[in-house]
């Protein structure tokens, strides 16, 4: 199918997609373990949002918006990369290039 | 008006909306039944998944949780919404993009064995009937509540309802009635939520006043550490000390866990395509993110109203009509005092609730897991100041109260002193959130029965026609047991029994499904041993320590059952590598297949 058709392309789209994959799966970890667990009294001490301290922000109310935008900025990101390298579903039927 | 005709009436229309969803969007084919005929949008398919991913526990137990144990509740916020991020970013485009109905399809196709295909399908019926007991639980709890009957009755009465709509709607049927429940649910808990932070905070937005002031001045987290502190026990804000390593574990496992928990993926085989599949999932954390950024609000709200309303007050006697002061206990506790989730010890003698705070069980009122009330003939057996006597009173400690965490929202819009309607939306708010979970989840266990099971191993010479007979007395049967289990759960707490659903798909599914999506290399001796390894491991731990007795003490390396999942789930990948490095590689067609399905293009329809 589809793979081997083009390899070349086929190769590009897969290693953008792991890239994007990687730093978005970095944030996750960051804003959710790093910031609300592994460095949370650090961060409780030195920051605050409103009245609550930062650490323990993120780990109730931060890292869930945080985990909002990630997915928003995946969808965005991937539908570009799929139009770039005419994957587009609307111009693809199913089997045929 | 009274309380329990606003109950009636809400509770009654809401039904009536299910019910007319459900009958409107029947399945006519094994399709529809599975998949929903792949036509949902991606907005209807976000509420949907949305409904049926936050259970009976998410609803009623979270923000108790949150309330009795701050800080240290987190693992659940974070482990619930961070899953979904795993979920839609490693597993479900791929997934689609494979485009069979379910996940032990993807397994048996991708490890090339019957073998693997019926190890997942007998993992899919394992953790789907661990959280459906949680389910079952939940909705005999409130319905008990509601109408004052027994917990029997409520677990039947909710399953009977189930049935009707999931047996006969099917996936079609279940996705519409969701979106409905969604919205019931996201109103119920938010609504409270909204008129508790304008009593407390003047703020009408609940997480603005989370981090804000409280009406008179005072920060509202400083408020709520300053009283715990009163009451003897850690802040708010603070952990448990020398709990990082197990709070990241149960974290990691409640988030392995949703992203291999076959009925969530199973939704995103309902869209059109791999990008309705991403917008689908953006809704889908977006609609889930009200209602868990609300949660810690509620948490902190009810707590803080608890201690207000109960500590130090005079207890009075159900019987006594007269208008009741500031100075004496609210109405509502009796009602809850009666189904043992409110208890009070009037150790001191002196008339008053002192309450030293709870979450640790050294500081329970009593002796055991839960409060025993005393009953003869068939009647309470109460003390000089009408309270209900325990017979299980641990004097060791001076705390009165006991406090079940499960009532801090139950209760806490009688606390704030809402309007009676609120109530009642709750109360259907707590029916939607177990009925489309529990929905949801028999959907899959008769999918793995008559699909997987029935006509992917044993006849698949299987028309159309017998796979819905199959598909519908497997929900059947799947119900009989989750009632079963409904009425006589083995874990304490429905949150408790979920979260070990959780800890087995982090063992099984998710490293599987991981290693079929992204290793070439991986093949079936590999797959199938790192699947049994790593379940086999997860679930006699959780076995010996949660139910067989085992002492705390000897947790490895300080592991709850709860976060073990995690560990299983090294296991299983350490397994599978070891044992796919010694044995061939794959087929050519299977490390074709993966390669098919890192593009993007032509998923189409799913068909199975």
């Amino acid at each position: 199918m589809d793979a081997d058709d083009n390899t070349q392309t086929s190769t590009g789209y897969r290693k953008s997609s792991l890239r994007i994959l990687f730093s978005l799966l970095t944030i996750w970890f960051v804003v959710s373990f790093g910031c609300g667990i592994l460095f949370r009294e650090q961060l409780d001490t030195a920051f605050s949002v409103g009245n609550a301290p930062f650490g323990f922000w993120m780990a109730q109310q931060g890292s869930i918006i945080c985990f909002v935008l990630i997915l928003v900025a995946y969808a965005f990101l991937m539908n570009r990369l799929d139009d770039k390298h005419g994957y587009s579903e609307t111009s693809n039927k199913k089997g045929n290039k | 008006m009274s309380q329990d005709i606003w109950n009636y009436i809400f509770i009654g229309i809401s039904f009536a909306i299910y019910i007319v969803i459900a009958l409107k969007s029947r399945a006519t084919s094994t399709k529809e039944y599975y998949t929903a005929g792949g036509g949902v949008s991606p907005l209807a398919n976000g509420m949907a998944t949305a409904a049926d991913w936050m259970s009976a526990a998410t609803f009623i137990s979270m923000a108790g949780g949150i309330a009795i144990s701050g800080y240290d509740a987190s693992q659940f916020l974070m482990g619930w919404t961070g899953g979904f991020v795993l979920l839609t970013i490693l597993m479900v485009p791929y997934l689609r993009k494979f485009g069979k109905a379910t996940v032990p399809d993807f397994i048996g196709d991708r490890y090339y064995s019957q073998a693997a295909r019926f190890v997942a399908v007998l993992c899919a019926i394992f953790i789907c009937m661990t959280y459906i007991m949680g389910q079952m639980n939940g909705v005999g709890i409130v319905f008990s509540q509601l109408f004052g009957i027994s917990l029997v009755k409520g677990v039947i009465i909710g399953a009977s309802i189930v049935f009707f709509y999931a047996g006969l709607g099917g996936m079609k049927g279940i996705t519409y009635t969701q979106v409905a429940q969604y919205c019931v649910m996201a109103f119920a808990y938010t609504l409270p939520a909204i008129f508790i932070s304008l009593t407390i905070t003047g703020n009408v937005i609940p997480q603005l006043g989370f981090i804000g002031e409280t009406t008179d001045g005072i920060p509202l987290l400083q408020k709520i550490n300053t009283l715990n502190e009163s009451l003897g026990i850690r802040a708010f804000t603070e952990g448990s000390a020398n709990n990082k390593l197990n709070m990241f574990c149960i974290t990691a496992a409640l988030m392995c866990g949703t992203a291999g928990l076959p009925h969530v993926i199973v939704r995103f085989f309902t869209v059109k395509d791999v990008r309705a599949v991403r917008k689908s999932a953006c809704w889908t954390l977006a609609f889930i993110a009200i209602i868990y950024l609300t949660a810690p609000t509620v948490g902190v709200f009810s707590r803080l109203n608890l201690v207000e309303k109960l500590n130090n007050k005079a207890y009075v006697s159900q019987t006594e009509t007269e208008a009741r002061t500031d100075d004496q206990v609210p109405s509502w506790f009796h009602q809850f005092e009666e189904t043992g989730k409110l208890a009070w010890v009037d150790k001191n003698g002196d008339g008053r609730i002192q309450y030293m705070g709870n979450g640790d069980k050294a500081l329970n009122p009593f002796t055991g897991k839960s409060p025993v009330l005393s009953t003869a003939d068939d009647d309470f057996v109460r003390g000089s100041h009408g309270q209900v006597l325990l017979t299980n009173v641990d004097p060791s400690n001076n705390n009165e109260l006991y406090v079940h965490k499960d009532i801090m929202v139950m209760a806490n819009p009688y606390m704030g002193e809402t309007p009676q309607w609120v109530i009642a939306l709750l109360m259907a708010g707590c029916i939607a959130a177990a009925l489309s979970t529990a929905a949801g989840l028999l959907l899959v266990l008769s999918t793995a029965i008559s699909h997987d099971l029935m006509k992917n191993i044993i006849n698949p010479n299987l028309t159309d026609k017998q796979e819905m007979r199959w598909a519908r007395s497997a929900s059947l049967g799947a119900l009989l047991v989750a009632v079963y289990f409904g009425i006589n759960p083995p874990g304490n707490f429905v949150a408790q029994t979920v979260a070990f659903a959780f800890g087995l798909a982090a063992a099984s599914f998710f490293p599987t499904l991981l290693m079929g999506i992204f290793s070439k290399r991986m093949n079936k001796q590999g797959g199938i041993a790192g699947m049994v390894a790593g379940i086999t491991f997860t679930l006699s731990y959780i076995i010996y320590f949660a139910f067989g007795g085992g002492d705390p003490k000897y947790y490895f390396l300080g592991i709850s059952p709860a976060g073990i999942g995690v560990i299983g789930m090294l296991l299983n990948f350490i397994v599978a590598f070891i044992v796919s490095a010694f044995t061939p590689a794959p087929p050519k067609e299977v490390q074709d297949m993966v390669d098919r399905i890192h593009n993007p293009s032509g998923a189409g329809e799913s068909t199975h």
